[in-house]
C-alpha cells in the first residue's frame, strides 16, 4: 500500500496506484497519477473519463468496453467511436488505465 | 501494450530447449490477498504466527482426503520425461518451472513429516523443513503454474502437478498467505455475484445495449434475456462475456444461435458467472459455495436446461464436478446433459440443419483453433472420446470455408496452455504470463506465415483475455483473437435479417 499526495493531501492508493477509497476522488488526482505513468491528461482524456465517472455513479462500475466506445462515438463522431482511439489515449489499456485515472474500481476477473 | 521492465523472449521456428537459467523467476510473485480478500473466503487474514505447524497440519488434512495427492507426490522416479514440457518452463529456463521442479518445492516437505526416510534422514532423501522461505517461494512458483494438466500427458505415472498447486495454494491460503487476484474476485462473486463486480442494473443496461447492436447490424430483435421466468434454457457464462473484447462478440453469436433455433433462454443476474476460481485455489469448500448460485438461479426460475458458456475452467468444474457440487439435477430435462456446453448445442442445430448459414461471410478470416487446457485435458464435450476437439473444430468448419491447425504436438490434448491460465491472469504477472505464452505463440507463427492464418480462435474467457494483452509483445495484433461464437454470430443468417433495407430500397424505386 501506498499513498499519492494531490493538493498536500495524502490519499491511500493500492499496489497498482488504484485509489483505495473511492469516495475521496477529486479530479486533480487523475493528473497526478497520469503524470506518474507519463501521460499528459487532454480534453480527450477528460471525455473518456468524465463519461467514465457518469457511468459509475449509475451502476457502481465500469462499462464494458462496447458501452464505451459506443457513447464516445455518439458524442465525438464515429471515427473516435472505437478501440484503437481508446488505446491511443490510454494506451495501457482503456478499461485499465482510464479507471484508474477517474478513481474507479480496477475491473477483475477474465478481462 | 504496456511498459514493461523485462525481455519478450524470441521465437524459433522450432522450439529448442533452453538452457536451465537457475533463479531467472524467482522474483515473480503475485500480490498477496489482504484481510479483506481472505475473510469472506473463510481464510486467516495474515500469517498465522504458528505457520510451521499449521502448514503440516493441512497438508496432513489434504493428504487424508485426496489419496492422488498423496500418490503424486510418492510415486516421481525423476525420469525426465516432464522436464521439457511445461509452458513456463520453455518460456523462462528456470529448472524450478520445470513440472518436476514444482513438484518438489512441495514433496520435500512432504518427505520431511510424512515419510519414514524423510523424518530420520532428511538430507539424504532431499526433506526440508517449514520456513517463510519455503512458503515465499511456494506463493512465488505455485502461482508460476496455470494448473493446465500438460505435464501429465507426458508423465508415464500420470503425476498431475496442477493438484499439486492447487494443494498448495490450499494450504496458503489456511495460514493466511493468498493470492489478491483469486481471493479478491471470489469474494465479489459472494458479494455481487460474478468475478468483474457487475451489479444487475450494469447487467441490464449492457445486455440491453447488445441487443440495440444486433437490431442495428441486421435489423432482427434479437432478445438478450435477464432473469426470466419459465425460460426452458439458463445460460451461465464467464461475466468476461459481458464486458471485454472478443468475448462480448462471442455471447452475441450465442443470443443469435438460440433465436435462430426458437429457444427460450436467459441469464441469472444470481448466478451471472460461470467461472469458478475456487478450483484455481484448491479450496472445495469456495468451490462448491459458487456452484451452490447456479443451482438455486435453474431452481428459481424454474428452467428445464443449462447452458454453459465459452470458458475452460468453467467447463471443467461443470463437467466434472456439477454433479457432486450442486446436484442432484433431477428437476431438470433429462434428454438434455447437465450441464450441456454451448458448443454441443450449436454443433447439434448445425447438424440438424437448423440454422441458416452463409460462410463466406468469413472470408476475410483463416482461423486456426487454440484448444483450451481445461476443455481439452480436464473434460469432455458430446458423447464420443475426443469430442472436446472434434465439436469446437466441427462448429468453425460448419462457419467458415477457411480452417488451419497448428502443429501437431501444439494442440488436442498436448495443446499449450494461453499463459495465463490457472489464476495468473492479473497485471502483477505480467511477465510469466508473456513468457509463458512463447511455445503457443511459435506454434501461431508458423501458420500465420505458412498457411496465411490470420486469427486465433479461442472457447475460454481467460484466454480471450490473455491472447489480447499478450499478442503484441509477439508483433500480432490484439485483435487476432476471435471467440468461437464470434465466427458463428457473423455466418448465421437470421430470419428477416437485411429485410428492412429490402423495403427501403423498393420503397425507393417505387
Amino acid at each position: 500500500m501506498g499513498t499519492i499526495t494531490v493538493e498536500g493531501k495524502e490519499y491511500e492508493v493500492d499496489e497498482e496506484g488504484y485509489l483505495v477509497n473511492l469516495s475521496e476522488w477529486i479530479p486533480a488526482m487523475a493528473d497526478i497519477m497520469a503524470k506518474d505513468e507519463d501521460c499528459e491528461l487532454t480534453d480527450a482524456h477528460w471525455e473518456v473519463l468524465n463519461f467514465l465517472r457518469e457511468y459509475y455513479e449509475e451502476y457502481q462500475i465500469a462499462p464494458a468496453v462496447r458501452v464505451l466506445t459506443k457513447a464516445i462515438g455518439k458524442k465525438l463522431g464515429k471515427e473516435k467511436g472505437n478501440s484503437k482511439y481508446l488505446y491511443e489515449l490510454f494506451p495501457y489499456g482503456p478499461g485499465k488505465q482510464a479507471c484508474k485515472y477517474a478513481g474507479l474500481p480496477k475491473p477483475t476477473g477474465c478481462v | 501494450m504496456a511498459k514493461v521492465d523485462f525481455d519478450t523472449p524470441e521465437m524459433q521456428e522450432v522450439s529448442i530447449l533452453p538452457k536451465i537459467k537457475p533463479g531467472s523467476m524467482e522474483h515473480s510473485s503475485p500480490f498477496v490477498a489482504k484481510d479483506i480478500h481472505q475473510e469472506p473466503l473463510g481464510f486467516p487474514g495474515e500469517l498465522v504466527e504458528n505457520f510451521e505447524e499449521k502448514v503440516v497440519e493441512k497438508m496432513g488434512d489434504l493428504l487424508d482426503k485426496y489419496r492422488g495427492f498423496r500418490v503424486f507426490l510418492d510415486s516421481c522416479v525423476k525420469c525426465g520425461a516432464c522436464t521439457d514440457k511445461c509452458h513456463y518452463y520453455l518460456g523462462t529456463s528456470d529448472p524450478k518451472n520445470m513440472p518436476v521442479g514444482r513438484q518438489d518445492l512441495l514433496r520435500s516437505v512432504y518427505r520431511r513429516y510424512f515419510t519414514f526416510a524423510g523424518k530420520y534422514f532428511p538430507k539424504l532423501v532431499g526433506a526440508r523443513d517449514v520456513s517463510k522461505e519455503v512458503l515465499d517461494e511456494w506463493h512465488s512458483y505455485f502461482h508460476q503454474c496455470s494448473q493446465c494438466r500438460r505435464c501429465s500427458v507426458f508423465c508415464p505415472y500420470g503425476i498431475d502437478t496442477a493438484e499439486i498447486s492447487m494443494a498448495a495454494r490450499e494450504i496458503l491460503d489456511s495460514v493466511g498467505y493468498g493470492q489478491k487476484y483469486c481471493n479478491e474476485i471470489i469474494g465479489k462473486v459472494f458479494k455481487i455475484g460474478n468475478n468483474l463486480g457487475l451489479p444487475g442494473p450494469a447487467l441490464e443496461d449492457t445486455l440491453e445495449g447488445l441487443e440495440e447492436d444486433v437490431m442495428d447490424d441486421t435489423g432482427v430483435e434479437v432478445k438478450f434475456p435477464l432473469d426470466v421466468q419459465g425460460a426452458e434454457v439458463l445460460l451461465v457464462t464467464p461475466s468476461a462475456d459481458f464486458f471485454a473484447e472478443p468475448h462480448i462478440d462471442g455471447l452475441m453469436g450465442y443470443a443469435k444461435v438460440f433465436h435462430a433455433a426458437g429457444i427460450s433462454w436467459t441469464i441469472s443476474s444470481y448466478a451471472s458467472e460461470a467461472a469458478n476460481f475456487g478450483m484455481f485455489i484448491g479450496s472445495y469448500d469456495n468451490m462448491r459455495k459458487i456452484s451452490q448460485r447456479i443451482r438455486k438461479a435453474a431452481m428459481d426460475l424454474g428452467v428445464k436446461r443449462i447452458v454453459f458458456g465459452e470458458c475452460g475452467h468453467a467447463w471443467r468444474v461443470a463437467y466434472s464436478f456439477l454433479n457432486t457440487l450442486a446436484g442432484p439435477w433431477d428437476f431438470l430435462d433429462p434428454k438434455y446433459p447437465v450441464p450441456q456446453h454451448i458448443l454441443e448445442v450449436t454443433h447439434g442445430l448445425i447438424q440438424e440443419g437448423k440454422l441458416n448459414i452463409d460462410k463466406s461471410r468469413n472470408d476475410d478470416i483463416v482461423p486456426t483453433f487454440h484448444d483450451s487446457c481445461n476443455v481439452a485435458r480436464a473434460s469432455r464435450m458430446g458423447d464420443k472420446p475426443g469430442g472436446q476437439f472434434e465439436i469446437p473444430r466441427e462448429v468453425i468448419k460448419a462457419v467458415c470455408n477457411n480452417y488451419v491447425d497448428m502443429a501437431p504436438g501444439t494442440t488436442h490434448e498436448a495443446t499449450f496452455c494461453c499463459g495465463g491460465g490457472g489464476g495468473l491472469l492479473t497485471d502483477d504477472l505480467m511477465e510469466i504470463r508473456v513468457k509463458g505464452a512463447l511455445p503457443r505463440m511459435e506454434a501461431y507463427k508458423q501458420v500465420t506465415e505458412n498457411n496465411g492464418v490470420t486469427n486465433i480462435v479461442a472457447i475460454c474467457a481467460i484466454c480471450k483475455a490473455q491472447f489480447t494483452k499478450i499478442l503484441p509483445f509477439y508483433g500480432f495484433g490484439m485483435d487476432a483473437i476471435m471467440s468461437a461464437h464470434q465466427l458463428v454470430s457473423n455466418a448465421i443468417v437470421l430470419e428477416g435479417e437485411g429485410q428492412d433495407d429490402a423495403d427501403e430500397s423498393e420503397a425507393s424505386e417505387a
